[in-house]
């Protein structure tokens, strides 16, 4: 089976892959480029497991093929953090216990964050509806959405 | 060695504290590796070929078109593997047969369910795996099916076994049955008890399966070596309990399998069995290839847990001024295509809130054409609970008593005779009704199709076999080795909090791992909440053995005797100054001069935990109803708990908030749903809708905390209470809401508009 030749950006880093042209931007992360930490629940968007930025958007990597990153430019869960620099978003989800087993997290923390980037003052409903495309089995959401907001409000300086 | 540490109150520095979990860091940044993240260099992909049919005898399976195609290195069938007697098991609060695990990983002589396994392939990649099952030929002979319970009981129903005579019957019946076990508990005089009564209220409810619904699906990777060993990496709850599987149905020594476990995605239950990985091993071996096989969402729907649909019919006898006389159940539940359903746990569970002179209960353990069920939280609890808590309800009403000073009248209290066996010891049944009484939440306003639920729940709690090593480092750190999982609660932080306590030092001094199946010796599964109260106790047991090791250290160092040495905030210090005076010692100081004093300083403990103390908890819940459309919001939620001792109050907090909220989807929206040809029609999170965080309102919890006589920190276990409560609280708040009980769960959209259309259409 030929394999098709993507050039992308991940976290900042030029990288080059090559793909089957049904492989998913999730597996191309996940099996050619060794990033893990992006997470596969269904592969079929209903989870936000596996959500990722793609040129500034919010997107379920299970739902795009690898062939269309083709120049984009992608932030995963492996970029949130500033050298041994946690974001604010990750400390505030250790210290408020809002991780269990943590196999939802990397795509909640990308999720929550693409929210504070559009809402750095979201109320908690705004909080609610939009991590509503990510499925926590663990914590019945309480402590998370405690941690988003507590974050956004580390963020704004208050 | 059978172990109790008896409680004893003390000034504790860090236990009931909130340090920051060791496994945090990893799993924010994406470091953490789950059951999917193992690779290995070479490693081939396994597929499996499962049952497009509820019910087939197999006439014949030929892979050969598949063994042909470029990239198929090995495919194993029901040929590989050898036929196993009936022998049980333990698995966590349920029990196993061997014959039935190895037909369940791989059909023998039928399928059984939609999503049976027939054959796997390990290919060099996924897409050629999936081309080669594709080509797998299966000539099956279709048979007739039993999805529901109640039919499949009957005589006549279409039979899964030919072999299955109902246990549990006198005299042995004369035919095969689909009812795999009768099973009957109670005591006193039921029908005494009925006749003293002067009100009864009678009902029978439904629920359909619902999935654990763990994030991460299934994933393994083994690596079989030509001498014969195997290693294998797997999302589990129990990597010993694995390793005895596998090792059982691939006839190895099980010295020869080292099971290492990965970070776990959630399992609740659900990663208590083997399914893919003993496949993995045989394909493994036969390909001379690492091979990892990861499960997609659909074959975790249509082929892992469930739990138990079931039927329930519950009575209830009482006195005018609230007094229960009589308490009789009959609980029929699906074991899906092999016996081994909870309704033993929840014929347990369904009255042991209340301190009864006569109850009776008959259970029935019913094979149907579906997926083999599997624990999940509380295995059983809920399902026995909707209904009897529901019934306490329904007479509360009508003795027009509030309904929590109903259960107070009967409630269950230390020196209660349960009817299944044990006196009850100290245990907080009746705090948690009372700090629920006395919260604001129950006295809280309502507004119109508001209405306010209360619901209780019982769980056992385990102990059982576990153990672990803590070592003492040159620098005076410690490293703490344990053998039981951390199922996501945080038990990691939990048992290193317990040795810095023990120890008198910092949190962060005790680095917590889970070893492998070759670190260690046994460890039963991480389920029933034993997993701070029984690792817990091992690990105190390690770290009294390290004290002990350091105390006698510093007698031979300082020249003094041992009696003089105690052990206080992490230094040995003369007991007092007329036994012996010396210069105390910190933890650094002994652990640097370990080597010359005696060599390395470790605390082991292998033990069979005694003594968890059952847990109970107090819901109160308000919904709203919508009578256009039947959709039933929830306002708000409490949770009241007695959890013994919370270790670490946040991650007891996420175990009551995460209960609560399965249990809310287990309420509302969760279920299997199958078409008429025996084919799961929702296998997948859209149709199958988990709750979201925007179905859902904060969780408030209140922690009760009645220690638990049988551990040193008073520890219960807290994992599986929040989840008995939550159906019931929910459709006793829609009763209150509407005017209507509903008896059919999930109280979903549909439910729950038809019950009103059907009220008015009767009201004219």
């Amino acid at each position: 089976m030929s394999r098709n030749h993507v050039s992308a950006t991940v976290n900042g880093d030029q990288v080059e892959f090559l793909c089957e042209t049904g492989q998913t931007l999730l597996e191309a992360l996940r099996d050619e480029l060794r990033l893990t930490g992006t997470k596969e629940g269904c592969g079929t968007g209903d989870c936000g497991a596996c959500s990722v930025i793609v040129d500034g958007r919010l997107v379920c990597a299970c739902l795009m093929l690898a062939v269309e990153a083709e120049g984009k430019a992608i932030q995963t869960i492996e970029g949130m953090a500033t050298g041994e620099t946690l974001h604010p978003l990750q400390r505030k989800f250790i210290e408020h216990a809002a991780l269990q087993c943590g196999i939802c997290t990397p795509g909640i923390l990308i999720a929550a964050r693409s929210l504070l980037e559009r809402n750095p003052n979201p109320t908690e409903d705004e909080v609610r509806y939009w991590l509503a495309g990510n499925l926590c089995r663990c914590t019945g959401y309480h402590k998370i959405v405690d941690a988003v907001l507590d974050a956004a409000r580390e963020m704004r300086g208050g | 060695m059978s172990a109790t540490l008896k409680y004893q109150e003390k000034e504790l520095k860090l236990v009931g504290t909130r340090p920051l979990r060791p496994d945090g860091v990893d799993k924010v940044t994406g470091r953490a590796r789950f059951g999917a993240d193992y690779n290995l260099p070479g490693q081939l992909i396994g597929k499996v070929l499962r049952s497009p049919h509820a019910l087939a005898r197999i006439k014949s399976i030929d892979t050969s078109a598949a063994l042909a195609l470029p990239g198929v290195k090995a495919v194993v069938t029901r040929d590989d593997f050898a036929e196993m007697p009936d022998e049980m098991a333990a698995v966590g609060e349920l029990m196993i047969n061997f014959r039935d695990v190895t037909r369940n990983m791989m059909a023998r002589e039928k399928v059984l369910y939609d999503g049976h396994p027939l054959a796997a392939v390990a290919a060099t990649g996924e897409s050629v795996a999936r081309a080669a099952l594709a080509l797998i030929k299966v000539e099956y002979e279709v048979l007739p099916h039993a999805i529901d319970v109640v039919e499949a009981m009957k005589p006549g129903a279409p039979l899964l076994h030919e072999h299955q005579y109902t246990q549990g019957v006198k005299p042995k019946p004369d035919r095969p049955s689909n009812v795999a076990k009768r099973l009957e508990f109670g005591h006193g005089d039921i029908a005494a008890g009925f006749r003293q009564a002067e009100v009864i209220v009678e009902r029978e409810f439904n629920t359909k399966p619902v999935h654990q619904g763990y994030i991460e699906p299934q994933a393994c990777l083994a690596s079989y070596s030509a001498d014969g060993q195997a290693e294998l990496w797997t999302s589990t709850q129990g990597h010993f309990v694995f390793r005895a599987q596998c090792a059982k149905v691939l006839q190895m020594d099980v010295s020869k399998i080292r099971v290492t476990p990965t970070e776990i995605g959630g399992g609740f239950g659900g990663k208590n069995n083997i399914y893919n990985e003993a496949l993995a091993i045989a394909l493994s071996r036969k390909s001379g290839h690492p091979v990892k096989m990861v499960m997609t969402r659909e074959e975790v729907f249509s082929s892992t847990g469930p739990t138990s649909g079931a039927n329930v019919k519950v009575k209830l006898g009482c006195t005018r001024d609230g007094k229960i006389t009589a308490a009789e159940a009959e609980l029929n539940f699906q074991a899906g295509a092999f016996p081994g359903s909870s309704v033993n746990q929840a014929s347990m569970c369904a009255f042991t809130r209340y301190d009864l002179a006569n109850v009776r209960i008959v259970g029935h353990d019913v094979t149907v054409n579906r997926p083999k069920v599997a624990a999940y939280r509380a295995p059983g609890a809920p399902i026995a609970v909707f209904g009897v808590e529901s019934v306490i309800d329904e007479m509360a009403k009508k003795l027009g008593i509030d309904p929590i000073e109903f259960r107070l009248r009967n409630a269950a209290k230390e020196g209660t005779q349960t009817y299944y066996g044990p006196k009850l010891g100290p245990i907080g049944y009746i705090q948690t009704l009372e700090a629920a009484r006395a919260h604001p939440h129950y006295r809280a306003p309502l507004g119109p199709n508001q209405g306010r639920g209360v619901a209780t729940g019982f769980w056992f709690n385990i102990g059982n076999e576990t153990t672990c090593s803590l070592n003492l480092q040159e620098d005076g750190t410690l490293t703490l080795m344990l053998g039981t999982i951390d199922v996501a609660g945080g038990s990691r932080a939990s048992m290193a909090m317990m040795v810095a306590e023990e120890l008198g030092i910092e949190f962060d001094r005790v680095r917590p791992f889970v070893g492998d199946t070759a670190s260690l010796g046994f460890n039963f599964l991480t389920a029933g909440s034993r997993g701070t109260f029984a690792s817990g106790m091992a690990s105190v047991i390690a770290a009294r053995q390290v004290i002990e090791k350091l105390r006698q250290r510093v007698a031979k160092i300082r020249e003094v005797p041992l009696e003089a040495v105690a052990w206080k905030d992490g230094h040995a210090r003369p007991v007092d100054a007329t036994v012996a005076q010396f210069a105390p010692m910190s933890l650094p100081e002994i652990a640097r001069m370990a080597g010359k004093t005696g060599g390395t300083i470790a605390g082991h403990a292998e033990i069979n935990a005694q003594g968890a103390g059952p847990g109970f908890g107090t819901h109160i819940v308000d919904v709203e109803v919508d009578k256009e459309t039947g959709a039933v919001k929830i306002l708000r939620y409490t949770v009241v708990q007695d959890v013994g001792k919370a270790i670490h109050p946040a991650y007891v907090e996420g175990q009551l908030q995460g209960g609560a909220v399965q249990g809310i989807g287990w309420a509302l929206n969760e279920e299997y749903v199958y078409g008429e040809d025996g084919v799961l029609q929702n296998p997948g999170f859209l149709d199958y809708r988990i709750p979201v965080a925007s179905d859902l309102p904060f969780i408030d919890t209140v922690i009760v905390e009645v220690p638990n006589p049988n551990h040193p920190y008073g520890v219960r276990g807290c994992g599986e209470v929040p989840i008995i409560a939550p159906m019931a609280a929910i459709a006793n708040a829609i009763e209150n809401a509407i005017g209507l009980r509903l008896c059919e769960q999930p109280l979903s959209p549909p439910r729950v508009l038809k019950a009103i259309d059907e009220a008015a259409a009767a009201r004219r």
